[in-house]
Formats: structure tokens, sequence, C-alpha cells
């Protein structure tokens, strides 16, 4: 499985936040995302999840199946390859731990086994002795580890992680690194951007240059609406 | 999609999820108009058919406004974007079981209301025929306005503002069935019209809600 952002740009409230970024990620690699506040790391995300249109180029998935995926055309046939994790983690204060982490393991995988799934999950996050608990209840650490703890139950085989370790302490982050790693040797990919060293061997870089101020017109774009949009 | 729809049930029950409160508001208004007209049997009975409609799509306003804000604030939204079921059938989903918290109580408690605004004893069943059919198009409707408003801090106004004519229709083909059938005249025309409108908004609504969704968190 490959999957391959060919000159992607996006615009958000009228604003260039990247253009032109290339770049492909294979079955078993991670992508750091570096850059500084404002590169447009989490735009990067968004646009790759398809929940923010691109505004050029375009983002294709092969060896899924025996045609080539693109974005724009087969959203939802990607989409349900991904699991994404963003600022906010998804917790339902009213449901217990373990209430919340089941309805994820059923919306983003299969109903069978989807209790072993949770336990297993729950255990690998240390969040076994609260899972009964209401997640109102929750420290913000163990709100982020219910967050990620989605992951891990999902049947997901491309991750998109923002930021995902923030409020995490030492041993939180090296359990994460641990499950990223274990994704990967199953065959899965991961694109991440982060601030920290997660300590992954395989992870290759991809740096955003801060956007740059006022709005700039893409010369090289090819849609001539694009360019007029800029200027609004 | 079952998991979308019993998740919202539960968290309707649970602490701050809001079940029950269309409810009482919906006794509260009809209570209040009983005091605030001074309590004269032929002056309920004759705006009992109007009002009863009336309250019963502004208690359903009345917790249209969290149907998907609760979810785009805590980022559940974007996760259920990934799902494996289509964003229409997630929006079915969800507007389903705020009828189920809203629309199915108002519908059994009808009856009793109906007494409090001395409704002609022989509409009472074509009351809650009329409910049962034309509420839940108050909620499908509602959901294209709650798609649009989910990102705005607030949005319960402009919620309104946005929704409130759209129920006019439903509202008038549901009052009517009842005025009509208190005046011992043939309801059915005006409950063919409901239907109508019940059977088309469970047909557009959901693709219309997903696709404000779909800007609304782009």
């Amino acid at each position: 499985m490959k999957l391959e952002a060919h000159a992607i740009s996006c615009i958000r409230g009228g604003r260039r936040v990247f253009s032109r970024i290339s770049f492909a990620i294979e079955a078993g690699e991670v992508l750091i995302l570096r850059g500084p506040n404002g590169a447009g790391k989490s735009s990067l995300l968004r646009c790759l999840s398809g929940l923010v249109p691109l505004a050029g180029g375009s983002v294709t998935l092969s060896g899924l199946s025996e045609e080539v995926l693109d974005l724009s055309d087969d959203r939802e046939t990607m989409q349900s390859q991904l699991a994404a994790i963003g600022h906010l983690d998804a917790v339902k204060p009213g449901f217990t731990v373990a209430e919340n982490l089941r309805f994820w393991a059923r919306i983003w995988g299969e109903n069978d086994n989807a209790e072993a799934r949770v336990a297993a999950a729950l255990t690998r996050f240390g969040l076994d002795h609260i899972a009964q608990g209401l997640a109102a209840h929750c420290s913000a650490g163990q709100k982020r580890r219910l967050g990620l703890a989605r992951l891990s139950v999902a049947a997901r085989p491309i991750w998109l992680l923002d930021e995902p370790t923030v409020s995490l302490d030492a041993a939180s982050v090296a359990v994460f690194a641990d499950l990223v790693r274990a994704h990967c040797a199953k065959g899965g990919m991961a694109i991440a951007a982060t601030h920290i060293d997660l300590g992954l061997e395989a992870a290759r870089e991809l740096v955003l240059e801060a956007a740059p101020r006022g709005v700039q017109m893409d010369e090289a774009s090819d849609d001539p609406f694009l360019d007029e949009g800029a200027w609004i | 999609m079952t998991s979308i729809f019993w998740r919202d049930l539960a968290l309707a029950f649970r602490i701050g999820g809001g079940a029950g409160q269309a409810l009482v508001f919906f006794l509260l208004a009809v209570t209040l108009l009983a005091f605030g007209t001074g309590g004269e049997p032929d002056v309920l009975r004759s705006v009992a058919p109007g009002a009863l409609w009336v309250f019963a799509l502004l208690s359903c306003l009345l917790s249209l406004d969290r149907l998907f804000q609760a979810d785009v604030e805590d980022g559940s939204m974007d996760g259920l974007m990934l799902a494996s079921t289509p964003l229409e059938a997630v929006v079915l989903a969800k507007a389903a079981a705020h009828w189920v918290t809203t629309g199915l109580p108002m519908i059994l408690a009808a009856p009793i209301l109906a007494a409090l605004l001395n409704l002609e004893p022989a509409a009472y069943g074509m009351l809650i025929l009329s409910l049962a059919i034309g509420t839940p198009a108050l909620s499908l409707i509602g959901a294209i306005g709650a798609a649009l408003t989910a990102s705005v801090r607030r949005g319960g106004m402009l919620l309104s503002l946005l929704v409130l004519p759209l129920y006019i229709p439903t509202l008038v083909a549901g009052a009517m069935a009842v005025r009509a059938s208190a005046a011992g005249f043939e309801a059915w025309p005006y409950l063919g019209m409901l239907s109508a409108i019940t059977l088309g908004c469970a047909a557009l609504a959901p693709f219309a809600s997903a696709a404000a969704l779909r800007i609304t968190l782009s």
C-alpha cells in the first residue's frame, strides 16, 4: 500500500496555508511532519483525511484494490482506511472509559471481537483500573490516552496523528511509540505532526516552511479560479 | 449506524444529556397557555389544535442545537466523518435518536395535555396520529439547521431563525388535521400531506445535513 500526495495545496480562510507539497509513504513507514506553528501541519493532516478540500494537486492510494484510489473521487473508500487523532479526544464525559472506547471500536473497526480489542487497548494504555469510571473524572493525560487508545481498537491501516503526545508523560509516550512501531510492523503507516522525538527508527521527516506573511500567488497553479480565490 | 443511534440515545439519558427536557417544556408551555388565557374552556377548545402543534415544534427545537454541536466541539464528529457508514446514514441515525428522545415522549404525553386544553374528545386519536406522522419531519428538518449552525457558538437563536420558517408546512398540515377532526370533518387529506412532508424530509434531509456538515467542518 502506498499513499502519495502530488503537489497538494491548501487554502483556508482565504489564506494559502501550504502549496505544492509532494510526498509518498509506503506500508510500514512513518512520516513525521515538522515545522513551526502555523506552518500547516494540522491543515495538511485534515486535507489528507478528506475533511478539508484540496485547493490543488491530488492524493492517491495504491495497493488497496486493483485501481489507484484518488481522494477527491473515492473519498469514502479512502476515509474508511483512515484513523485520525486531532487536538480533541472525542471523549464523552457521560460515558465510562470503556463505553467511550467500545463506541470507537465499532465505528472504526468491525463489530466482532470489539470487546477483546477494547480490553487489550485499556490494558496497553494503563486505563483498565478506571475502565468502569465516568470519563468526566479523567485527568487530561488520561483523556489523551483514551483518545489515543482509539487507534489501537481501530482496524485501519493509515494513521493521521496531530500532536499525539500532548499532555502525555514519558512512560505513556513510550507506550504510544511502541504502538506506532507495532502498527508499522503489521504493514500499517502513520503520518504524525509532532515537536518531540518519538524515538522511531524508521521515521522519515517532512519539514514544512512557515507560511509567508500575507497572501501569496501561486504562479505555477493551473487552476485560474484558485488564484482568484486567494485574493478574497 | 445502529451503534450511533444507541450511543446518542444512551447519551441523552446520562447526566446533562437533556432527555425529557423537551417534554417538560411542552408541559410547561401548555400550562402557561391555560393560565394566560384565563382558563376559559371555550377559548382553550378553539386554540387547542394549533397550540399543541406549535408547542410540539418549539419543544423539538429546544434540544436541536446540540444535535451535532456537541460532537463537533469534542472532536467526535471528525471521527464520525471517517466512519465506514456514509455521513448521510450517521445524520439519519442521529435524527432518529433525537426523535425518540423528544418527539416520542411528546406523542405519549399529548392526550394528557389535550385534556388540559379541553380539546374535542373526538380529535384525540387524530392528535396522536398527526404528531406520530409529523414529528419525525421536525427532527429531520431540524437536522439541516443543526448541521449549518454546528460550529456557531450560541447558535441556538440562529438555528431557530433558520428552521422555524421551514416548519410552517408541517405545522399547517398537522394542526389542520386535528382541527378538521375536532370539527367532524375528514382529516385524511391533511394527514396525506403530512406523510408526504415526512417522507420527503426523510429522503432529502440526510443529504442536505451531511453536505452542510462537510462545509461546517472543512
